[in-house]
C-alpha cells in the first residue's frame, strides 16, 4: 500500500495529465467516429478553460459550477459551429475548424479578460486526481452507453456513406451536429478540468500543436470504441517516461509510431483486437 | 400509392426531365424503362429528393413530398435501392438491416431480420458477415432486404439484375413479385426486357427526360416509337 | 507610409505565394492537404544555414542545393507516407494524418540535430546591406532578391505546368488519374515529380524566409504551415495561379493591418476570411478547375 502512495505522490502530476489526455482524446474521437475530422476541440478546451477559471477567480464560484459554466459555454460554442460548417466535408472541414480554433487563440491572446498572451494564474489547484478520473469513467460510461442506442447506429450509417444514410432515414445534418456538440461539451471538460490542475493557462496551452498532438492520440489507439482513446492518450503520455532513455526521442517515437499505425494497423491499436465486421448493436 | 404529376427537372440548361407524369399503384410493379441517359435515374434522385424539381408535384399517398428533404421522404415510407451498390460495407448484414429499419420505432429483432433476408431470396446468409464480403448477387439482395426493413409503401428498384445471370434474374422475378404482393408500391428501373416482362403489371418508357410509351409490357414492346428509340428504324420489335 | 507598406507587403506576399504554391500542387494531383510542407520549409532553411554558414558555401548555391535536398525529401515523403496509403485506396484524411506523422519524424530530426537555438546566416551584415528606394518606400537588395528568387521560381512553375510535357502529365493526373494511367502516363514517376517541385519550392521559400528575417528557428514553419491552409482557400484548392494570387493578398492583408495597428489581430483577420470563403465558396475563388487549365 506504501509502495502505491509514493508512486502516486511521485507521478500525481503525470497521472492527472493523462487522465485529462484521455478525457481530451474521446471528444475528439466522437467527431471522428461521425467520420468528420472537426479539428476545432482544442478551441473548446480553452474557451471552457478561460470561462472556468474566470468564474473561480473573478467570481469565486466553487469548482463543480466552474466546470458546468465551462462545458455549457463549449457546448454552445461548437453546436454554434456546426452551422456554418455544415455543407463542408473531409479536408474542407478539417481547414475550417482548424481557422476556427486560429480565431479563438487570438482571442484569447489579446483580450484582457482572458490575460493576453500571458495568460492568467493562480488558478486555484482544487481538481485533483479523483475529480480528474471521476470525470474520465463519466464519459467513458456515457459513450458506451450511448453506443447502444439508435444515435450510435446514425453516426456509424454518417461515417460510412452519407448517402445512403439519407436514404434510411437518418438526418444527417442533426447527427453532425450532434456530434460536434458533444466533442464540445466532453473537450471542455477536458479544458476545464486542466485550468483547475494547472497553475496557469496561457493561449499556447490550445493552439494547433496540441490539436495534433490529440489527433495522434485518437489515430494510435483507434477510434472505434471509446477505450481505443483512452488507451492512445494513455500509451503515448506514459510510454516517455517509462522508457527514460525514450524521453528524448519523444516526439520522435511520437511520429514513428503514427505513421506506423497509419501503414500497418489503420484501426488503431484498440482494432488489433477486434476482427470482423464492425459490430454496431442496436 | 406514387404519384408524378407533370415532372421536370434541370441541370444548368438541360432538361433532365420534362413533364413526366406516372403513377405506381400498391401492389403493382411498374417497369421503368428507356436507353441510357433517359432520365430514369434522375426520376428516381427527384423522388427522393435529392434533385430539386423544376416543375410538378411528387405525391406519396396523397401527400406531397417534394421539396422535401431525402431523409424525411425516406421516412415518409420510400425506399430505394441504388445503380451502384450502396450498402453500409464495413457493417455486418445484420447492421444494415436495422439501418434499412432506422426510422421504424423499436429494435429489429433477429427474427425480424432473418424473414427480411428471406423474403429478398438470402435466408442463407449469415446475419454477422462483414456486407461487403458478400457475393455481388447477395449484396444486391441485401440491399433489397435493407430497403424492405424500412416497412415502406413504395420500393424503387433501381438495375436490381444489373450483373445477374438468366437463373439469378428469374429468381428475382418472384422476389419482385412477392414484394408487390405484400402491399408495396414497386417501381422497377431496368434494361433487361426479359424481366421487365415478367415482373411488371405496367411499364413506361422515357427517352430524353420525356415519357414516350406506356402500357402493359408486350404492348411497349411493339410500339414503333419505343423499338425505334432502343434499336434505331428497321427492327421489329424488342427483346 | 502606404507605399512602404504595400511594398513589404510585395515581399512578405512572394515569399507566402511561393510556400503556398506547393501546398496547392499537391493537393490539385492528389486530394491531400500535405502538412508535412511546412516541416521541409523549415528543413531546408536549416540545411542552407549549415552549407553556406558551416562550410562557407557561396549562399545561391547554398539555396540550389537546399532546395534539392526539399525536393528529394519530398519525394522520400510520398513514397514513405502516402504512395501505400494509394494502394490501398485510403482516402484523403488519411494521408493528412500520415504527413502529421512525417512532419513529426522532421522535427524531431530537425531538432537532434540542430538543438533548440536559434541560428543566424549572417551576424549583423544585413544591417549594413545598401539600401534601394524605390518612390517613398525602401528596402535593401536583400529583400530585393529573395523577391526576384520568388517570382522567378514561380514564373518557372507556371511554364512547366502549362508549356512542358512534364506539366501536361501533371496536369493530366490532377484532371482524371484513372484516365491518365489508361493514355499511358507513368503515374508514380509523375507523383514523385510533383512532390519533387512541391517540396523543393516550399524548401525555397523557406530559405528565403530564414534569409528575409535573418532567422533560423525550429518553429518558423508553424504560422505559415496555417497561414498556407488560409491562402491556398483563398486561391482555390489545386490552383497555382490562385495561391500566387492569395498568397500576395494575404501579404497585403498581414502588412495594411500592422499598419492600421491591428497587428495582434492579423492571424484572425486571415483566418475569418478563410472561415467565411469556407462557408459561402469552398472552391475558392479560381478552384481545383484551375489546375488543369494551369
Amino acid at each position: 500500500m506504501n509502495a502505491l502512495l509514493d508512486f502516486y505522490a511521485k507521478h500525481s502530476q503525470l497521472i492527472d495529465q493523462i487522465g485529462i489526455n484521455a478525457i481530451l482524446a474521446l471528444s475528439l474521437s466522437v467527431s471522428l467516429q461521425a467520420g468528420q475530422l472537426a479539428l476545432a476541440q482544442v478551441a473548446f478546451m480553452g474557451i471552457a478553460a478561460y470561462v472556468s477559471t474566470i468564474l473561480a477567480l473573478n467570481a469565486h464560484w466553487p469548482l463543480a459550477a466552474t466546470i458546468v459554466a465551462g462545458v455549457v459555454a463549449s457546448t454552445i460554442v461548437a453546436a454554434l459551429l456546426a452551422f456554418p460548417v455544415r455543407r463542408l466535408r473531409g479536408v474542407f472541414l478539417a481547414i475550417a475548424t482548424i481557422g476556427f480554433g486560429e480565431i479563438v487563440r487570438v482571442f484569447a491572446n489579446n483580450l484582457a479578460i482572458t490575460g493576453g498572451a500571458e495568460g492568467i494564474s493562480g488558478i486555484p489547484n482544487d481538481a485533483g486526481t479523483g475529480v480528474i478520473y471521476a470525470s474520465l469513467a463519466l464519459v467513458v460510461l456515457a459513450l458506451f452507453a450511448l453506443s447502444r442506442t439508435r444515435f450510435a447506429l446514425a453516426v456509424a450509417l454518417v461515417r460510412e456513406d452519407e448517402h445512403a444514410a439519407r436514404g434510411v432515414g437518418v438526418d444527417v445534418g442533426t447527427v453532425r451536429l450532434l456530434s460536434l456538440a458533444l466533442g464540445g461539451a466532453i473537450a471542455g471538460l477536458g479544458g476545464a478540468l486542466h485550468a483547475h490542475s494547472s497553475n496557469f493557462i496561457t493561449p499556447a496551452d490550445f493552439g494547433f500543436a496540441t490539436m495534433e498532438q490529440v489527433l495522434v492520440w485518437c489515430v494510435i489507439g483507434g477510434v472505434t470504441s471509446p477505450l481505443g482513446a483512452v488507451l492512445g492518450a494513455a500509451l503515448l503520455s506514459i510510454l516517455p517516461e517509462v522508457i527514460r532513455v525514450l524521453a528524448d526521442y519523444r516526439e520522435i517515437t511520437n511520429g514513428v509510431i503514427l505513421l506506423a499505425v497509419i501503414l500497418f494497423v489503420p484501426g488503431g491499436i484498440a482494432s488489433l483486437w477486434r476482427r470482423g465486421a464492425v459490430r454496431v448493436r442496436v | 400509392m406514387l404519384q408524378l404529376e407533370q415532372v421536370g427537372v434541370s441541370y444548368g440548361g438541360v432538361h433532365a426531365l420534362h413533364d413526366v407524369s406516372l403513377r405506381v399503384d400498391t401492389a403493382r410493379v411498374l417497369g421503368l424503362i428507356g436507353p441510357n441517359g433517359a432520365g430514369k435515374t434522375t426520376l428516381v434522385n427527384a423522388t427522393t429528393g435529392l434533385a430539386p424539381l423544376a416543375t410538378g408535384s411528387i405525391a406519396l399517398d396523397g401527400a406531397r413530398i417534394d421539396g422535401l428533404p431525402t431523409h424525411r421522404i425516406a421516412r415518409a415510407g420510400i425506399a430505394r435501392t441504388y445503380q451502384n451498390i450502396r450498402l453500409f460495407g464495413v457493417l455486418d448484414v445484420r447492421a444494415n438491416l436495422a439501418a434499412g429499419a432506422f426510422a421504424r420505432p423499436g429494435r429489429l429483432t433477429e427474427d425480424a431480420a432473418r424473414e427480411l433476408l428471406e423474403r429478398a431470396g438470402i435466408a442463407h446468409v449469415d446475419l454477422a458477415a462483414q456486407a461487403s464480403t458478400l457475393p455481388y448477387g447477395d449484396q444486391r439482395r441485401l440491399e433489397i432486404a435493407r430497403a424492405l426493413a424500412a416497412k415502406p409503401s413504395v420500393v424503387m428498384l433501381d438495375e436490381p439484375a444489373a450483373g445477374m445471370n438468366p437463373s439469378e434474374t428469374t429468381r428475382l422475378v418472384e422476389t419482385i413479385r412477392a414484394i408487390a404482393a405484400s402491399g408495396i408500391a414497386v417501381l422497377l428501373i431496368e434494361h433487361d426486357m426479359a424481366l421487365v416482362r415478367a415482373a411488371c403489371d405496367s411499364v413506361v418508357v422515357l427517352n430524353f427526360g420525356e415519357v414516350i410509351a406506356r402500357g402493359t409490357p408486350a404492348e411497349v414492346a411493339r410500339d414503333p416509337v419505343v423499338v425505334e428509340a432502343y434499336l434505331g428504324s428497321g427492327a421489329e420489335t424488342l427483346a | 507610409m502606404i507605399a512602404q507598406q504595400l511594398l513589404n507587403g510585395l515581399f512578405l506576399g512572394a515569399v507566402y505565394a511561393l510556400f503556398a504554391v506547393g501546398y496547392t500542387l499537391v493537393f490539385g494531383v492528389l486530394d491531400i492537404l500535405n502538412l508535412a510542407h511546412a516541416a521541409i520549409f523549415t528543413a531546408a532553411a536549416f540545411a542552407a544555414f549549415s552549407l553556406a554558414v558551416g562550410t562557407g558555401m557561396p549562399l545561391p548555391l547554398a539555396f540550389l542545393i537546399a532546395a534539392a535536398m526539399a525536393g528529394i525529401i519530398g519525394i522520400l515523403l510520398d513514397r514513405v507516407a502516402f504512395a501505400p496509403l494509394r494502394r490501398r485506396n485510403a482516402g484523403t484524411l488519411v494521408p493528412l494524418i500520415s504527413s502529421i506523422g512525417v512532419a513529426i519524424i522532421i522535427g524531431a530530426t530537425l531538432r537532434g540535430i540542430y538543438g533548440v537555438d536559434e541560428r543566424h546566416f549572417t551576424t549583423g551584415a544585413a544591417d549594413t546591406a545598401p539600401v534601394l528606394h524605390l518612390g517613398p518606400a525602401a528596402f535593401t537588395i536583400v529583400e530585393l532578391t529573395i523577391f526576384l528568387a520568388a517570382v522567378v521560381l514561380m514564373f518557372v512553375l507556371s511554364w512547366t505546368l502549362r508549356a512542358s510535357p512534364l506539366g501536361r502529365r501533371i496536369r493530366a493526373v490532377a484532371e482524371d488519374r484513372v484516365a491518365a494511367a489508361l493514355l499511358g502516363v507513368n503515374l508514380e514517376r509523375t507523383i514523385a515529380a510533383t512532390f519533387f517541385i512541391a517540396s523543393s519550392l516550399g524548401g525555397a521559400a523557406g530559405v528565403l524566409t530564414g534569409l528575409e528575417y535573418n532567422s533560423v528557428t525550429l518553429d518558423m514553419g508553424g504560422p505559415i504551415e496555417l497561414k498556407g491552409l488560409a491562402i491556398i482557400i483563398l486561391g482555390g484548392m489545386g490552383s497555382v495561379t490562385g495561391a500566387v494570387i492569395g498568397g500576395f493578398v494575404i501579404g497585403a492583408v498581414e502588412t495594411l493591418a500592422t499598419a492600421a495597428g491591428l497587428s495582434e489581430w492579423r492571424d484572425a483577420i486571415t483566418f475569418g476570411v478563410m472561415f467565411l470563403i469556407l462557408v459561402a465558396r469552398p472552391t475558392g475563388f479560381f478552384g481545383k478547375r484551375a489546375l488543369r487549365q494551369a
